[in-house]
């Protein structure tokens, strides 16, 4: 029962993490009707910023930890938001009315590009970091099994969950939101009605990556290594969160990677760790076979 | 959306310093924590160090890099607003060079290992293009002519290469006996994934292709008993010429050497290899070329262009794609017991994503549908990294930039010709 609860609390915790990349996978989804292949990269990207910019604090003597903590993600944000415009930029923009697979073959390279870069930059060897918050709650003891929730852990999951509620504002009740809305709906007309389409979809690019951000200094802060190549997995799983919540929708997103994270986490401490990937996998193939459009998606129509 | 606007003024030089300042700003930002700042090992604890000289070399690039580009793209777009008003639209015209191109190309594959006979290297580099020709082809299948996006190719490839290497080490089965069961089991795998997915839009399929490529790697990983797990499978039967082993000269039986009174050369076998794949390349080529002809493959490029239009005209969609992801599969499984062949030794390694989306790239990159694209896309992806040797540790970052690039210029990819092989008389295009 013990261990069963604290499964369940990292897994609540990964699951968070999972659903902070999918938001963003599913915003991108949701305005340009595309897989945004370099996301999971993009992630890498601020996980490895998050090492230097952490790194650099220390050494400037910066110890108080929220004014440190709230530096970080506001640099990581934006020095990582530059990087999700630029991809959109130079890989998506040139190609918005090319066939449907273009943008998905210079979304790969540019993944490829991306991890190799900050391979040669930065190094292919593991970068740890000290821990930024030490310390836990120890929640109840059960037959001599305590089960803890780290503030880190802590941290990630009020995070997630005030994210989802920020973003859940701004799609369905601001201006900016209606606008993405619209560009999903329907880009020319979109643009007949004064709408700065080409602005707009950057914009999304930039909040997504400022998702991916946050998701990657949770996650450096969280295990304490990161290296140049965690990109493509987290980008896997956050993509299969996405699908399984139902692309385009953000509750969706984070639900989806709520579900895989606690799949891997039970599966690994109850059945095998070697197996978590194909679980999270068998489950995203069952749920689309009954659940075409996800948990949380709409079913589409299909017009002629 | 992007709309042409004809430029009705020469572009002034300070918009351009402009434009290329405001590329400048956007380098210093990506550069600032890449280039700029860089963290170091110093005696198990990380320090920050800097390196501005480089970003500075970095951004002044990126500024004359623009300004060239800018310039370049201007004038290249000048040229083509005057030549517009003078030819009219351009029906899409035969290119009899292709074929000619083609029937070139064959000619010089099929003397290639003559001519380079003493250069193991070049017959090796041509054995890999004309692999990843037959991979491509056989995803062409899938992607190009049925228009369903597959990201999880190379499990099909595995399965072709770990069936072999299991037949020909556990019981001894050689190399001809095993490529039809190979190529059925493989065919059997795609049925087996596509059946309940087939009926998923196309980003979905993507996601579950790319998914049941990554569990079939992460089985073939674990279940050590199996497949040997991470270490693969070693000394795996190399294929013989109609029974004849390439060995040195021994006492039990003939050898090809020996049969043939020559002399024992350990490039005979790669020789062999190379005409071997050439064969089952364009058998594939053959197979599939007939099969546009045939009412199947028309169904799949109906399927492709109108789905809706194809449910309409009572057609079983789901069995036409069904079709072509099982004949794509069982190509995919030939192309995988050849190379299990070839390497004699195979392991996970050589199946993870990066395999189908290079695979995938060689489609999209020739253009969708396009036999002749592949090759010369397929020749593009092996040759580059081959030639960035030298430089290996940037090889990677070029071939990315090189995937981005190419797809800018020319998004329906190096042949983009996509036209259906039938189409109505008598209606415009």
């Amino acid at each position: 029962m013990g261990q069963f609860i604290q499964q369940l609390i990292n897994g609540l915790t990964l699951g968070s993490v999972y659903g902070l990349i999918a938001l963003g996978y599913t915003m991108v989804y949701g305005i340009i009707g595309m897989i945004n292949f370099a996301h999971g990269d993009i992630y890498m990207v601020a996980a490895i910023i998050s090492v230097t910019v952490i790194t650099l604090l220390a050494a400037l003597g910066i110890s108080a930890v929220p004014l440190a903590l709230m530096v970080t993600l506001l640099v990581v944000m934006a020095f990582t938001a530059v990087y999700g415009w630029s991809v959109e930029r130079v890989a998506y923009r040139p190609l918005r009315t090319a066939p449907r697979l273009a943008p998905l073959i210079s979304a790969i390279g540019m993944s490829i590009f991306l991890q190799n870069m900050v391979q040669l930059t930065q190094g292919a060897r593991v970068k740890p970091i000290a821990d930024m918050m030490p310390g836990q709650f120890n929640l109840f003891t059960f037959d001599g099994f305590t089960v803890f929730l780290s503030y880190t852990q802590l941290m990630i999951i009020v995070v997630t969950v005030v994210l989802l509620a920020i973003f859940t504002y701004i799609i369905t009740r601001t201006s900016f939101g209606r606008q993405q809305r619209a560009c999903e709906q329907d880009q020319t007309m979109t643009a007949l009605l004064g709408v700065n389409v080409d602005r707009t979809i950057s914009l999304t690019f930039m909040l997504g990556a400022a998702l991916a951000a946050i998701a990657g200094v949770m996650v450096t802060i969280y295990y304490g290594v990161v290296d140049f190549a965690i990109g493509f997995v987290a980008g896997l799983k956050a993509f299969t969160a996405a699908v399984l919540g139902g692309i385009g929708s953000l509750p969706g997103a984070v639900l989806g990677g709520l579900i895989i994270g606690m799949l891997e986490s039970f599966w690994s401490a109850y059945y095998s760790p070697e197996y978590k990937d194909v679980a999270g996998f068998a489950l995203l193939i069952l749920v689309l076979m009954f659940r075409p459009s996800g948990l949380l998606g709409r079913p589409e129509v299909e017009k002629v | 959306m992007t709309t042409f606007q004809a430029r009705t003024h020469t572009v002034t030089l300070t918009e351009r310093l402009k434009d290329a300042t405001n590329v400048a700003l956007i380098a210093i930002l990506l550069g600032i924590p890449m280039i700029g700042l860089h963290t170091v090992d110093a005696g198990g604890k990380l320090m920050v160090a800097t390196r501005w000289p480089w970003l500075l070399a970095f951004v002044a690039t990126m500024f004359f890099g623009r300004l060239a580009l800018q310039f370049a793209i201007d004038q290249f777009k000048l040229k083509r607003l005057t030549r517009q008003r003078t030819r009219t639209l351009e029906v899409a015209t035969p290119r009899p060079w292709l074929k000619w191109l083609g029937y070139g190309l064959l000619g010089f594959s099929l003397v290639l290992p003559i001519a380079f006979s003493d250069n193991r290297y070049v017959v090796d580099t041509a054995t890999t293009v004309l692999i990843y020709v037959m991979l491509g082809w056989g995803l062409n299948v899938v992607v190009g002519l049925a228009g369903l996006l597959d990201l999880g190719y190379v499990a099909f490839y595995a399965v072709g290469a770990y069936s072999y290497a299991l037949l020909s080490t556990q019981f001894g089965w050689n190399f001809w006996e095993t490529l039809p069961v190979a190529g059925a089991l493989a065919a059997l795998f795609g049925i087996l994934l596509g059946w309940p997915t087939l009926r998923l839009r196309g980003d979905y399929l993507a996601i579950v292709t790319l998914g049941f490529g990554e569990i079939i790697r992460v089985i073939l990983i674990n279940w050590t008993e199996f497949s040997g797990g991470p270490n693969g499978i070693g000394s795996i039967e190399r294929p013989s010429f109609f029974g004849l082993p390439f060995k040195p000269d021994s006492d039990d039986g003939a050898t090809f050497a020996s049969f043939f009174g020559l002399e024992y050369a350990s490039e005979h076998r790669v020789i062999f290899l190379y005409y071997l794949i050439l064969v089952l390349a364009l058998l594939t080529n053959l197979f599939i070329a007939r099969l546009r002809k045939l009412p199947v493959g028309l169904a799949w490029e109906a399927v492709r262009e109108d789905e809706v239009a194809c449910k309409a005209l009572g057609m079983n969609v789901t069995n036409v794609k069904l079709s072509a992801f099982a004949i794509g599969a069982m190509l995919g499984g030939f192309a995988g017991v050849f190379f299990a062949a070839r390497q004699g030794f195979i392991s996970p390694e050589s199946f993870v994503f990066s395999e189908s989306a290079t695979i995938l790239a060689i489609v999209v990159l020739g253009g969708m549908g396009s036999q002749f694209g592949v090759v010369i896309a397929a020749s593009l992806l092996v040759i580059l990294p081959e030639l960035g040797r030298d430089f290996s540790e940037y090889r990677m970052l070029l071939f990315g930039a090189a995937m981005i690039l190419i797809m800018v210029w020319k998004p329906g990819g190096l042949i983009s010709r996509r036209e259906p092989s039938k189409v109505l008389a008598g209606v415009e295009k």
